[in-house]
């Protein structure tokens, strides 16, 4: 019984990198339909770039704070001189671009980094864990990885609740055409919400790296838990994304529990069983 | 010669329409294609070892093109998960000639059917998204697939299977073939297995055709166009993009069977590679002409020679192959050859419908014109 407690909150907790991994992904095709493939190698590169800063002695949150702007920088170049070239109703030319940038990207960090597993270091905290007593212990890195993505969550919803830039983005979400005429650049706000997506990538980075191993081919596998956690979560959703996440995290430490080779797939039966009996998700708000 | 039909009623001075659906072009194209076609099937007689396994692959890639070309470029049904179809194609004939004892072209067939009967039921979870969503769902459909196949542990678990020699040198026909050509059986079996992905090919070819040229083509085009504007006319549109679906799995299926009949070995990461069988498939399509039936000719043949020259370099040859992708989406998204029947208005294989008021019996003699108002 104490073996699934335990089980279930280190499911929540996983739940939570997960939906770190989906906010960007959420905030983006909730803003402009888009998908972005490259998502899961972003985290990748984030969490390389954090780790290059931090083999020369730079603290990780220092590091993180470096990176996120950087990564937003380019995902706003991204946006504006690439994607936004393919505005418009074919959802090909932008799907296919960021395909290609997602094999660039895991061959060009193969390159640089080779495809040994790294690991980003926290000093003590890497092992450091918080006693809930009757036996069961959380780990401070899997809760401040939770924590923070309901800080980036919480501070997401101000954004686009209570500022006249989050006004922008929801009347460019519901109707693009109608917000051009009242003045908005539909090309600029394309532009920030995609450098926003990035910069959650650099902190999902951070956890990537902090929780386990990474290596430049496991981007694809990120972007899947992370479109898992906002399919199940509903479209358009910010709060749902991160149930989402815990489905997903969920899913995968209840298979695991069974029989460690049923993680992952555990995970996906969970996403396709909910697209069956929901398939729009369970909380879902954009009527599309 | 032409044999289009009075629409009005009245007598002759009303405009009379006719649809033309070939051109003179056209009809030399079939042509062409025909003696190329019978080229292909003697080639073996006179062409070495090497070149007969070269075009396997060239074959077996085309197929795979065009079936994702059919399903991206004319129903609009974005998956990156053909993959899927590969991997249960190649694990069907392991499985049905290991276990069941079925004779290897035999099984190929089967095999193709197998990932079309899965078609069924997968195609009622993936088509509840859309667009972009639509895609990473086949994803996971096909990495859901990968890992309940690296479950079972006669067909090799996760570490894979070899496939018996017994079963490869019992193929019907391979006799006939090492007599035929004096060779030894594995250059029999590489002959017998080129055969196979000619005819794979070439069936592929004539079934997307056909579809193209029929109502349910017109449907497709037309749903393409709007889907909204379509389905008031009366195309359903589901229905029409359910058999798209399940078409292109039985295509796929067949040629993963036959590609790991010829590889006769196979593991789970292998069979589902995202990379091998839809990245490729996709950067085929893209540089050829998506939503065109000559693309993806252009396409393979582009990608075999990119293969030859640059394979070796691994990683680079990869993101060359990415960028290619993004470079085409930019500044040439109908591929290569879009820009050129764009620019010289050529069309070998005829799929388009032009509508023609006339008043005289005119324009191209060569020209044969559909009874379709």
């Amino acid at each position: 019984m104490l073996g699934w407690i335990d089980t279930i909150v280190q499911g929540v907790l996983l739940g939570g990198l997960y939906a770190l991994y989906a906010t960007g992904l959420s905030v983006i095709f909730g803003i402009m339909r888009l998908v972005n493939l490259a998502h899961g190698d972003l985290i990748v590169l984030g969490a390389f770039l954090i780790l290059v800063l931090s083999t020369n002695g730079i603290n990780i949150v220092l590091a993180a704070a470096i990176v996120a702007p950087i990564m937003f920088a380019l995902g706003y170049a991204l946006q504006s001189l690439v994607l936004n070239r393919t505005l418009g109703r074919d959802v090909l030319p932008p799907l296919l671009i960021t395909f290609g940038l997602s094999i660039i990207l895991q061959n060009a960090l193969l390159e640089l980094f080779s495809a040994d597993s790294r690991r980003l270091h926290v000093g003590a905290l890497d092992a450091a864990s918080l006693a809930l007593g009757g036996g069961i212990a959380i780990g401070i890195m899997p809760l401040l990885c939770f924590l923070t993505a309901i800080a980036v969550i919480v501070a997401l919803n101000l954004l686009f609740f209570h500022t006249a830039l989050g006004r922008a983005f929801r009347a460019t979400s519901d109707d693009a055409e109608t917000a051009q005429l009242m003045g908005i650049d539909n090309r600029a706000i394309y532009a920030i919400a995609m450098g926003i997506a990035f910069f959650v990538c650099a902190l999902a980075g951070v956890f990537l790296g902090a929780r386990a191993n990474f290596d430049p081919s496991i981007g694809p596998a990120r972007l899947i838990y992370a479109f898992e956690a906002v399919i199940i979560g509903g479209l358009g959703s910010l709060w749902g994304t991160l149930a989402g996440g815990i489905v997903v995290g969920l899913a995968q430490t209840i298979g695991a529990q069974i029989n460690p080779e049923w993680q992952i797939l555990a995970g996906h039966v969970a996403f396709l069983g909910v697209l069956v009996v929901r398939p729009r998700g369970l909380f879902p708000r954009a009527a599309d | 010669m032409d044999v289009g039909v009075d629409v009005s009623a009245a007598p002759s001075p009303a405009p009379r329409f006719v649809v033309r659906t070939t051109t003179r072009l056209s009809s030399l194209g079939t042509m062409a294609a025909a003696g190329l076609v019978a080229a292909l099937v003697v080639l073996p007689a006179f062409a070495d070892r090497r070149l007969v396994q070269d075009l396997f692959f060239v074959l077996t890639m085309l197929v795979l093109a065009q079936s994702w070309n059919l399903l991206a470029g004319y129903a609009g049904l974005l998956s990156v998960g053909q993959q899927a179809f590969v991997g249960l194609g190649g694990y069907a004939l392991f499985g049905l000639t290991t276990m069941a004892g079925v004779d290897p072209a035999l099984a190929v067939v089967l095999s193709g059917l197998i990932a079309g009967v899965v078609a069924v039921p997968t195609a009622f979870i993936v088509f509840r998204l859309q667009g972009a969503y639509f895609a990473i769902g086949t994803w996971v459909v096909a990495e859901t697939m990968r890992l309940v196949l690296a479950q079972v542990k006669q067909l090799g678990g996760g570490t894979g299977t070899s496939l018996p020699p017994a079963v490869t040198s019992a193929m019907v026909g391979l006799d006939g073939v090492r007599r035929l050509f004096d060779v030894r059986g594995s250059a029999a079996r590489d002959v017998l297995a080129y055969w196979m992905a000619l005819t794979l090919a070439v069936l592929t070819m004539g079934a997307i055709y056909t579809l193209l040229r029929s109502r349910r083509g017109l449907a497709l085009a037309a749903i393409r166009d709007s889907e909204l504007a379509a389905e008031s006319c009366g195309v359903n549109a589901f229905r029409t993009k359910f058999f798209v679906y399940v078409m292109t799995a039985i295509l796929t299926g067949s040629a993963g069977a036959l590609i790991y009949l010829q590889k006769a070995r196979i593991s789970p990461d292998a069979a589902f590679s995202l990379l091998d069988w839809t990245a490729d498939v996709i950067v085929i399509v893209v540089i050829g002409g998506i939503g065109t039936l000559e693309g993806p000719i252009l396409g393979v043949l582009m990608f075999y020679a990119l293969q030859t020259y640059f394979a070796a370099t691994g990683t680079w040859y990869l993101m060359l192959l990415g960028g290619l992708a993004i470079a085409m989406m930019l500044f040439a998204p109908r591929g290569l050859w879009g820009l050129w029947s764009e620019r010289f208005d050529v069309e070998v294989f005829a799929l388009r419908r032009t509508l023609l008021t006339s008043a005289a019996p005119d324009q191209d003699p060569g020209a044969r014109t559909d009874e379709k108002p």
